[in-house]
């Protein structure tokens, strides 16, 4: 019950997309068609489901104040290493972004070829760096950090796929010159979260 | 209409493409249609599939508010005479009191926001229709009648401007422009548009009538303590369910009254511009999730007394049926999809009961339902159309192999 409420306020309440407003870039450049902004939705999905456990695996494991205490030595058990979060899940992070491109090559090529430059920047998505982040700032357990690493993907799919599909109808629209493009999308996404707002103070 | 007919043609060729006042050929175009029928029809959606054109569906929701805006100027002064006490006040004291508290408030509406309209037009070249004469009713119909007229200037700028005009004008905003100018109100100035001290404009907190809190049903109905009986609760405040329905009560100008709303969605269903998929699916949706709270384990449901109220008090409380029948029928900002209405109706009756229910920010759960319908109401046409182009395929290609 307690990781179903989690779930629902990660990917409505708390959706990071829209209440922290993380992982923007390629929010705003990919969401110009509904079909890539789906697969990446979907890619995100999945790295975030994988870096999330895994970053908490490296903190809980390697990290932590006394993490390396499994080891039985006393040097190392004394060890902080905690300066060394961002980079290590950054490495994580790249590497698996790496594989999920080689999956994506190898078995979906023209989402591969439709998601272009954007797949690779999903290293230097903030939405997923951040994803990990949260995960130690709320000091989630690990079953915890599967299920946020799962929903705010999620979270983060369904805010594009929604923009995605608002702006295929934005097509015959009659937008002023200026705002053509990523004003309006910026707009929007304002917009969007103006209706996402209904979620915020929900208590489950 | 002879001589308003003379006058217009008279004053045609001063508005031909060339001519001197060629720049505002958006204003006389509008007040001709309006008048008169114009020769000319639409070149962008919404689509039209019978002889009624779009300014005259406009019109048509126009007509189908004025239930709720007539209801809505009576209780208001109602509200007004009753709390404050004003002696010997009848029938004609309290339409005069609610037409000098709610006038205004539409008057503004429509000046500052057909003001935008006309700048747009005459600007972006786009003509003015009467999509923006529902804006500007639907939007005061939904504030309280004490909101300062700065307040409604300032939502009715948002909602038009950022709610529709960036996009195109009319046909082509995504999300509810009256909605989106509330919302935009509720979140600015939380003050004057929520609480319980802003719906029946009481002059002078010291001196109301015995008892009056000012308080909505709906903010009553969330006031009950823990392991209360929500309908005696309701009941002791002075919201029997018949109250609630005839709309004498606090609340926003033209949502209180359930038989207003049910007279304008029997005009919006018969000529058959609001989606009746839209309303029917939205109060499946209420109902269906207000049962299913009912059902919740007895200890939750004691725990959060909105959860024992039976459905039928969801749609009598608060503006939902007003939302129901009137914003989310909006043909440019719903589904368009037949299926898509569908869901798209059972959704906002779905997340206005769970807001209600759950979340103690917001008591009015139906406006941010909406607009979040509105947000993915084109996902669902897609996913929709997807699927029906899915199953063509299929189907062909058992009919190609059999």
């Amino acid at each position: 019950m307690e990781l179903i409420s989690l779930a629902i306020r990660s990917i409505f309440i708390e959706n990071i997309l829209l209440s922290t407003f993380l992982g923007m870039c390629s929010f705003l450049a990919i969401s110009k068609r509904i079909d890539t902004a789906m697969g990446l939705g979907a890619a995100v999905i999945f790295v975030q489901f994988i870096t999330v456990p895994a970053n908490w695996a490296i903190k809980h494991f390697f990290l932590e104040p006394g993490a390396l205490a499994w080891t039985g030595v006393p040097a190392l058990a004394a060890l902080d290493l905690s300066f060394l979060i961002f980079i290590c899940f950054i490495a994580v992070i790249a590497c698996l972004v790496q594989f999920v491109e080689m999956v994506l090559d190898r078995f979906f090529p023209p989402l591969y070829q439709s998601l272009g430059i954007f797949l690779p920047l999903i290293t230097v998505n903030c939405a997923i760096l951040g994803g990990s982040l949260f995960m130690v700032e709320r000091n989630y357990t690990f079953v915890q950090s599967v299920v946020y690493g799962f929903s705010s993907g999620a979270g983060w799919a369904l805010a594009i796929t929604c923009m995605g599909a608002i702006r295929k109808k934005l097509r015959y629209s009659n937008i002023p010159p200026g705002l053509k493009g990523l004003g309006i999308t910026m707009l929007l996404t304002g917009l969007m979260a103006m209706a996402f707002m209904c979620f915020s103070g929900i208590s489950l | 209409m002879k001589i308003a007919e003379q006058m217009l043609d008279r004053m045609r060729p001063l508005f031909a493409p060339g001519r001197p006042l060629h720049l505002f050929h958006a204003v006389f175009d509008a007040t001709d249609t309006f008048l008169l029928t114009p020769p000319d029809v639409t070149d962008g959606p919404p689509h039209v599939r019978d002889a009624v054109d779009m300014k005259r569906v406009m019109m048509f929701v126009v007509i189908a508010l004025i239930p709720c805006t007539l209801f809505g100027v009576f209780n208001a002064g109602y509200m007004y005479n009753t709390v404050n006490g004003v002696p010997g006040a009848g029938f004609v004291q309290h339409v005069l009191r609610g037409l000098r508290l709610v006038l205004p408030i539409i008057i503004t509406s429509y000046a500052v926001g057909g003001f935008w309209e006309v700048v747009f037009a005459t600007v972006r070249k786009h003509e003015i229709n009467e999509g923006f004469l529902v804006t500007g009713l639907l939007f005061p119909l939904t504030l309280p009648p004490t909101i300062p007229l700065w307040q409604v200037a300032v939502g009715i700028s948002f909602g038009v401007v950022i709610g529709k005009e960036i996009f195109g004008g009319t046909g082509f905003n995504v999300l509810n422009p009256a909605l989106t100018a509330r919302a935009f109100l509720y979140f600015a100035y939380p003050a004057q548009i929520s609480g319980d001290k802003v719906w029946a404009g009481v002059a002078d907190w010291a001196h109301v009538a015995d008892g009056f809190t000012g308080a909505t049903s709906l903010a009553a109905a969330k006031a009950a303590p823990a392991g209360a009986n929500a309908m005696e609760f309701l009941k002791e405040s002075g919201f029997t369910l018949q109250r609630m329905i005839v709309g004498l009560e606090p609340g926003s100008i033209g949502e209180t009254s359930a038989i207003a709303v049910a007279l304008g969605l029997l005009v919006l269903v018969l000529t058959g511009i609001g989606s009746w998929r839209i309303i029917a699916g939205g109060l499946l949706g209420l109902a269906v999730t207000g049962t299913l709270l009912n059902l919740l384990p007895e200890a939750t449901r004691l725990a959060n007394p909105v959860l024992q109220l039976p459905f039928y008090f969801d749609l009598v409380m608060g503006g939902v049926f007003f939302g129901i029948v009137f914003m989310a029928t909006d043909p440019v900002s719903a589904a368009a999809t037949p299926a898509g209405k569908w869901i798209y109706g059972f959704l906002i009756g779905l997340m206005t009961v769970v807001i209600r229910a759950f979340n103690p920010a917001y008591p009015a759960g139906n406006m941010l339902a909406i607009l979040f319908c509105n947000v993915t109401a084109p996902l669902l046409d897609h996913i929709v159309l997807q699927a029906h182009i899915r199953g063509r395929q299929r189907y062909l290609a058992r009919m190609n192999h059999g």
